[in-house]
């Protein structure tokens, strides 16, 4: 699944931002100095290819439904890790700003959930070792189900993290991960086989052409892999962190609703003083006056909050609507403009 | 036509709107990528229960649709073919959050519906931002504002190519489909058999494609580089155009332009 622009904050948003935008800066100056020329072309046309086969669905035995290549795994067969990782980024792109698939600022999300997984953790640690020189057929395919599901488990869990920590969605972690890893399980076999199919059928078509492209140091790139796994999970316990410090429940909620500076002004004066003086007293507990005072203030207490917020969302749907009107307004005198403009 | 061939040239029209000649379309792209980014980010940056305050950001997607000349109908249609994928995680919201928090008269909503109706105008605010992007800059160009910002060339050199060969790639994909389809009983889709097959054959004619692309390419002189003939400039109206949004953008983030309307109407004390 897509990671979505609606269920991110942006302090996540930004964070996977940043990690992908360095990982794709590292592995598109560790693929300029390293590859010949030829990689070029092949890596557009490649992804190109996967945007073109994404268009056919193919029947998923057993169920109605239909389900569509992802690609990852094969990019980076193809390609070696670092090309396929930055040749799935490129499509991730375009699918982000043609169909919002997922949206800009998830994009970051998408591109890591998607392609760090599969293209380089998954293909470095279990499809590369495992493949050796030279596989039969039938370990090709099961290496390619046994690496998809692993990457998309990864990957699925990722967006289960990232919509957690941004707090947007109710579903709390662990259902959602209870929903969404069968899934993706379901998913990550189906792309192991269709993925291991192309292989064979391409090492029977064009023998030597998977050898001839693979990254010739696989190795190499493995502890950078390593560090960026462990750095996402350090930012991630960091941010979940911060997260948890937030205050809960229905204050933090009417805060953000209406914004902090507008509850509180829109409380009548009356409020405002029986707030304060509530507040002075609460430093000096068991004095006598507080109890009246309290008591006094008592309804203001419990009913002002809902108050203020029954009264905040009238003022916010006529406000609304006042809002609206008032951009209506301005693409009309626009229409007009362009009218007369245009002739 | 067939569902697939609706699709792709529904791909290709957005493109088509780029050639577009209006003001808007004369920006530097830099501009408009940046203040697209910097409209999401401050779209997304709200609390899960923000609605109201969401409200002004409509103002961005509207002017530039007409202003640009984008056909609002067809965008819309485009953002609401967006939302259900979006939408499947928010639509537990109004089932886990039961607490009341906005009361109507007699209607009172909980805070899930509220986060529900908020996670859907962020749907359709992000996602019409990004068509706009591309319907007022087109891809190449995008792509090349990209580059001046920095982005790392090969990246950007990837997603043109990319972009240049799904057009090429995805005509010939619809014309196996066809060919299977019109073979096939009851025109079924393939098993992920026959599908492996028809994709390893289109992923055949790729490979094959590329090593041509290559040779021409090398023997036109191309290292790695994409080189126009556009000068990139920052003119008077691109600045006024991304300082304009972005003082627009934090007004509408810091004060929350409804509220302040509905008070002036004197709904609050």
């Amino acid at each position: 699944m897509h990671m979505s622009d609606a269920l991110l904050s942006p302090k996540v948003g930004l964070t996977m931002w940043a990690l992908t935008a360095s990982s794709i800066g590292w592995a598109a100056r560790r693929l300029q100095t390293r590859t010949a020329m030829l990689n070029v072309p092949l890596m557009g046309v490649a992804g190109a290819f996967i945007f073109a086969a994404q268009m056919i669905n193919f029947s998923i035995p057993g169920t109605g439904s239909s389900g569509h290549l992802g690609g990852g795994m094969l990019l980076a067969i193809l390609l070696g890790p670092w090309a396929g990782y930055l040749t799935l980024a490129s499509v991730l792109t375009i699918q982000a700003l043609f169909f919002a698939d997922g949206g800009l600022l998830a994009l970051g999300c998408n591109i890591f959930n998607l392609g760090f997984f599969t293209c380089l953790l998954a293909y470095s640690f279990i499809y590369r070792p495992l493949i050796g020189t030279r596989p039969s057929s039938n370990r090709v395919f099961w290496i390619s189900i046994l690496a998809c599901t692993f990457g998309l488990q990864l990957g699925s869990l990722g967006v289960v993290f990232q919509t957690t920590l941004s707090g947007l969605a109710e579903l709390p972690a662990k259902p959602f991960a209870l929903l969404m890893q069968p899934v993706h399980l379901a998913i990550g076999l189906m792309e192991g086989a269709v993925t291991g199919l192309l292989i064979n059928f391409l090492r029977k078509a064009e023998p030597g052409l998977i050898v001839e492209n693979t990254d010739s140091h696989p190795l190499r790139g493995r502890g950078l892999i390593v560090a960026l796994f462990f750095g996402t999970l350090l930012v991630g316990g960091g941010l979940s962190l911060v997260a948890s410090e937030n205050p809960d429940g229905l204050e933090w909620a009417v805060e953000r609703t209406a914004g902090k500076e507008e509850i509180s002004s829109a409380m009548s004066p009356l409020h405002r003083i029986a707030g304060r003086i509530q507040e002075m007293f609460s430093f000096l507990p068991g004095y006598d006056f507080t109890k009246s005072e309290t008591e006094g203030g008592g309804d203001g207490e419990s009913a002002a909050p809902l108050e203020a917020t029954a009264e905040t969302s009238v003022a916010g749907i006529v406000g609304s609507l006042m809002t609206l009107t008032l951009i209506i307004g301005v693409a009309v005198v626009l229409r007009l403009i362009q009218k007369r403009v245009g002739g | 036509m067939s569902h697939l061939e609706a699709s792709y040239f529904d791909f290709g029209r957005l493109e088509s709107l780029s050639r577009g000649n209006t003001l808007l379309h004369r920006l530097d792209p830099r501009v408009k990528v940046l203040t697209t980014v910097s409209y999401v980010v401050a779209v997304v940056s709200f609390g899960p229960h923000a609605v109201a305050a969401l409200f002004p950001f409509l103002l961005y997607p509207i002017t530039l649709c007409i202003w640009g000349r984008l056909p609002l109908a067809y965008m819309l249609k485009r953002v609401l073919l967006v939302m259900p994928f979006a939408l499947m995680v928010g639509l537990f919201n109004p089932f886990l959050d039961r607490e009341p928090l906005l009361a109507l008269g007699p209607i009172v909503l909980s805070g899930g519906w509220v986060s529900f109706i908020s996670i859907c105008m962020r749907v359709f605010l992000a996602s019409i931002a990004a068509f706009i992007l591309i319907g007022l800059t087109g891809m190449p160009n995008v792509a090349l504002g990209l580059e001046r910002l920095k982005v790392p060339r090969l990246f950007v050199v990837q997603l043109l190519f990319v972009y240049r060969y799904i057009f090429v790639l995805t005509e010939e994909a619809v014309r196996m489909m066809r060919a299977y389809t019109l073979r096939s009983v009851h025109g079924r889709r393939p098993g992920v058999r026959v599908f492996s097959l028809l994709v390893g054959h289109l992923l055949l004619r790729t490979l094959e494609r590329a090593r041509r692309i290559y040779l021409a390419m090398s023997c036109r002189g191309f290292t790695g580089e994409v080189r126009t003939v556009r000068v990139f400039r920052l003119r008077l109206a691109d600045v006024l155009f991304l300082s304009g949004w972005l003082g627009l953008f934090s007004l509408f983030r810091y004060q929350n332009i409804p509220a302040l309307l509905g008070r002036f109407a004197g709904f609050a004390p």
